[in-house]
């Protein structure tokens, strides 16, 4: 390419507010876009600066925040910015990981907004040159009773399953809860981890001017044209008339994607590697472009596609599902050629890296776009959005003495609640044992797959509360991580480093930022607190349906490592005999509980305070244990409190417990509070003076609960509870749900 | 001994039993790429399963029309053992080397769960780890698997103690609840006439190993290597 100059004339005239409007750009973006080219750009100049500076690309609302969070750690190999965060996990093995939303796609069309959120997220892991070991999600619904819900939990949880059981990955984990702010914006995070050679890391900055621009994967075709638009707007009533914004996915050909370039990593011709996501071929260009400090000139005409007549415009801000953008070293394109050829994938070559700085896009032999790139992507807008703090939550009422329901009925009817009950019915919907090296599977604390070919593992776990985030964002946003910490920490896990995907309303209403701003401190103390850096993640605003915010969710992907698979635990309680204890202080807290919500029907309280020392000190604690195969079994207590955790170690193992009567305390803020820091373990009665006396010289609070055995759980003296009627409370709500047709 | 694992474009379970026999054979058996129509010498070849060209038009249907195929019926009709589990088992109905058709599940949905089965012959160089009556678990994972022949065929198969498996309760009983997909009469897996092909749903490959929850799998994979192993 020679030396530049701007050619392209104002032949479109200027665009009208509602044209510029439409592609979700202010009238002072657009003069910024005019100040920058010095014209008028045309149409797929505009539709270029639109998509690049949407929010979903350009995070121009989230930036300044995202940027306190903590990033590095010694083992942190690559921090946010990239496709994916990387970590090392010794034995020259790194692991690569990232969560995304594809919220708003799925709401349209679940089947198919789940399934290529999928894909798109799988895509940034493997892109970077890991093979993926294992999918989790985080899935909020709306109400049961709405009208939507069932048919939405149907789609999405099929199109996880369709896309993931396909290409082969397992799905080991995640959340599935209902609110009724969710009815009308879902919430679909999809999230993968992945294992590389360390030292054979992928990265997307383009170098090398005249190294051949290389597209792989599917053709381009006319879906999902602005999607990351959509994706940057609150929702109205019209939404669903956006379905042909939905993309539609092809795992099978992800799959043959994913083996080719494995393939091709192997070798030395990659420079660097995009994958086509949200803007398709605009963002993966630009991002390449812009980290090499480089130009590109591509050929239009030379992009594979689906039909006849697409436009520059099309071909640009499709997003086609299961493409990928390589730089490729100068002479290696014959070689790269053959192994997409086995793989009956589309390569080819559509342009050359140059010294412009620019982005020139030439269409049926003239000039389509010239774009200069640092300007673009480096005045993108950046917001310091207003905010507010967040309203004080309404108190928690009193609940009268001899009002409160019997523990055992309150268990069984939390035990059948949407948001407790046993979650059967959405995993067994998907493979989770393929690859044959899931050592924990779904339904424990963390998913846990073992290291393809050694004895260690990678613990997983998604979580956050935002029942808790909306009563107090920033104790919220500290939960989410600490209940993901305690969660590795709970398998013998030792926490590494988390990926976040931040739900919210839209940034433009001052309390949803105050929520954001107050989300995000909560999630870097706790992250700071815990070693546990922030290494990937995905910034998800505008989910509100007419003028309805959803509950902040910044979900919380962690990842940790096991160095003995053997030495594992899980919540099942397997032996009779055996001593319970509880690590960690019960103070009965019940603010923004599940009881308060699902029993005394109140939304109301601050949620349980998060103390990061006692966090980082019991949890260490519990490690310990487990690592000296002190404890036989480990649960972290979270939702529904006490009660509910050791019900679920019943559950889990099919032995039976008996619980001591609380001392000080009301039995329902005993049972049912939710105050953090807490295990559970078990043990024999051999192992229990070597852990009290740990727990003594570490300062750890412990109780003992009880024992272990029999066919029942009894608590505090009441009358047994069958694990048959535990099981049956359990398991009934979500497949009685599911199979009602309403 | 000489072991293949066939290797279609969406094959997703051949590294997991390539594993799984290695830890029989004491070596890594030979992966074959579906375009190769010449296969060298042979004991065993394996048709893993997957999504083989992404379940379109018909799970198994594009695969069964790969060259390779055409290979693994000659040595099938020269009687060289080949098992197919899952989409393998799909594969090999499409190729005309079992009888019957796998449906979509009864209960429309995909279904990833352990399973209990019960040997109905171990005769079988397959099944010879086991004895006839014997209870093992091991995981389903699939969209389609429901099995189904006509009466006439079903009956054929009984007759001739074709049925390898069939899923029970966890004492060996009968019931409705244990059968996972609706499969007729229960059926998990089917031999060919003469017990050198095997097609079955579960997968033993996924359990045969105490670090994944159990291993009742290891002994068809043992049993195939003793016998064909011994052989030669």
């Amino acid at each position: 390419m020679t030396a530049h100059a701007p050619t392209i004339a104002s032949e479109e005239g200027a665009f009208t507010p509602e044209v510029i409007a439409s592609h979700g750009l202010s009238g002072t973006e657009y003069g910024r876009v005019l100040d920058i080219l010095g014209r008028t750009p045309n149409l797929t100049e505009l539709g270029i600066f639109s998509v690049m500076w949407s929010e979903h690309c350009s995070y121009k609302s989230s930036k300044k925040w995202l940027r306190t969070l903590p990033t590095e750690a010694p083992w942190v190999i690559c921090g946010p910015g990239e496709n994916a965060g990387v970590i090392d996990i010794g034995g020259g093995l790194a692991c690569i990981f990232k969560m995304e939303s594809h919220n708003h796609p799925s709401f349209i069309e679940p089947y198919q907004g789940a399934a290529t959120g999928v894909g798109g997220i799988l895509r940034d892991v493997f892109t970077m040159g890991a093979r993926p070991i294992a999918n989790l999600n985080a899935l909020r619904f709306g109400a049961p009773e709405h009208e939507k819900t069932r048919h939405l939990v149907s789609g999405v949880v099929a199109g996880i399953g369709g896309y993931g059981n396909c290409i082969g990955v397992p799905t080991l984990g995640g959340e599935c809860t209902f609110h009724s702010s969710f009815n009308g914006n879902i919430l679909v995070n999809a999230m993968t981890v992945g294992v590389a050679p360390a030292d054979r890391i992928f990265y997307s900055s383009a170098a090398g001017i005249g190294n051949p621009v290389v597209y792989v994967g599917s053709k381009t075709g006319r879906d999902g044209i602005h999607g990351a638009t959509m994706a940057s707007a609150e929702f109205s009533e019209d939404s669903e008339e956006k379905r042909p914004t939905v993309q539609v996915g092809d795992p099978f050909t992800e799959k043959l994607l994913l083996e080719a370039c494995l393939e091709l990593m192997a070798t030395d011709a990659i420079i660097a590697i995009q994958d086509m996501g949200a803007a398709g071929l605009t963002s993966s260009s630009f991002e390449m472009a812009s980290k090499g400090g480089v130009g590109i000139g591509l050929d239009l005409d030379l992009v594979p596609v689906r039909e006849d007549g697409m436009s520059a415009y099309e071909i640009m801000l499709s997003e086609s599902q299961e493409r990928m953008l390589m730089v490729l070293r100068e002479g290696a394109e014959d070689a790269a050629r053959s192994v997409f050829d086995k793989w009956e994938l589309d390569f080819a070559v559509i342009g050359r890296i140059t010294d412009t700085g620019h982005m020139v896009l030439t269409k049926d032999g003239t000039l389509a776009a010239d774009l200069p790139i640092a300007p673009l992507v480096d005045s993108a807008p950046e917001y310091d959005r207003p905010w507010s703090p967040p309203p004080a939550p309404a108190p928690v009422p009193a609940i009268e003495n001899g009002k409160a329901p019997s523990t055992n009925d309150a268990l069984l009817a939390l035990l059948a609640t949407p948001d407790a009950c046993g979650k059967r019915w959405v995993w067994e919907q998907y493979d989770h044992m393929v690859m044959a090296d899931t050592v924990q599977r779904p339904g424990g604390d963390a998913a846990v797959a073992r290291i393809h070919g050694t004895d260690r593992g990678l613990a997983m776990t998604t979580d956050c509360t935002p029942r808790y985030v909306a009563a107090d964002p920033r104790t919220g946003g500290r939960q989410a991580v600490a209940e993901a910490w305690r969660n590795l920490t709970a398998a013998g896990a030792r926490p590494l480093a988390v990926t976040d995907c931040l739900n919210f309303g839209s940034p433009e209403r001052a309390e949803v930022m105050g929520q954001f701003v107050g989300a995000v401190e909560g999630i870097g103390e706790a992250c700071r607190a815990l070693d546990f850096p922030v290494v990937s993640g995905n910034v998800s605003f505008y989910n509100e349906t007419q003028g309805r915010v959803i509950q902040p969710a910044p979900q919380i992907g962690g990842v940790g490592l096991i160095d003995d698979v053997g030495r594992m635990v899980t919540p099942a309680l397997k032996t009779d005999g055996e001593i319970l204890i509880l690590i960690g202080e019960t103070r009965g807290h019940l603010g923004a509980s599940l009881y308060l919500r699902e029993i005394v029907g109140a939304e109301a309280g601050a949620p349980p305070p998060v103390d990061l020392a006692a966090e980082r000190r019991n949890g260490d604690f519990v490690r310990g244990l487990i690592g000296g195969g002190l404890v036989t079994a480990c649960h972290d207590l979270s939702d529904g409190g006490l009660l509910i955790g050791v019900a679920e170690m019943v559950l889990a193992g099919d032995t039976g417990a008996t619980l001591e009567a609380p001392s000080a305390m009301a039995a329902h803020e005993y049972w049912f509070g939710e105050d953090q820091a807490r295990y559970v373990v078990s043990a024999s009665a051999s192992s229990q003076a070597a852990i009290l006396e740990r727990g003594e010289a570490g300062g750890v609070p412990l109780t003992i609960l009880g024992t272990t055995g029999g066919d029942a759980l009894t608590a505090g003296g009441g009358p047994p509870i069958s694990i048959e009627d535990l099981r049956a409370a359990f398991e009934r709500w979500l497949p009685g749900y599911m199979d009602d047709e309403g | 001994m000489k072991a293949a694992v066939i290797v279609f474009p969406g094959s997703n379970c051949d590294r997991d039993i390539q594993v799984a026999l290695a830890a029989s054979l004491g070596h890594r058996p030979q992966m074959i790429w579906h375009g190769e129509s010449k296969l060298p010498a042979l004991d065993l070849i394996v048709v893993p399963g997957g999504f083989s060209y992404g379940d379109y038009l018909r799970a198994g249907a594009v695969a069964a029309k790969s060259p390779v195929m055409a290979e693994v019926a000659a040595r099938a009709r020269a009687g060289v053992p080949v098992l197919g589990v899952c989409n393998g088992f799909q594969i090999l109905i499409e190729a005309g080397l079992l009888p019957g058709a796998l449906m979509r599940n009864a209960g429309l949905r995909f279904v990833c769960r352990e399973v209990y089965l019960r040997v109905e012959n171990a005769g079988s160089v397959f099944t010879q780890g086991y004895n006839v009556g014997d209870v093992i678990r091991l995981p389903v994972a699939h969209l389609d698997g429901n099995y189904f022949a006509d009466e006439g065929t079903l009956d054929a198969l009984e007759d001739a103690d074709r049925i390898a498996f069939r899923y029970c309760a966890a004492n060996g009983g009968a019931h409705a609840n244990n059968n996972p997909n609706g499969s007729a009469r229960a059926i998990a897996g089917v031999f060919n006439e003469g017990k050198t092909v095997l097609g079955m749903m579960p997968h033993p490959e996924r359990l045969a190993d105490d670090r994944l929850g159990g291993n009742d799998g290891r002994a068809l994979f043992d049993g195939l290597v003793g016998t064909l192993a011994g052989a030669q």
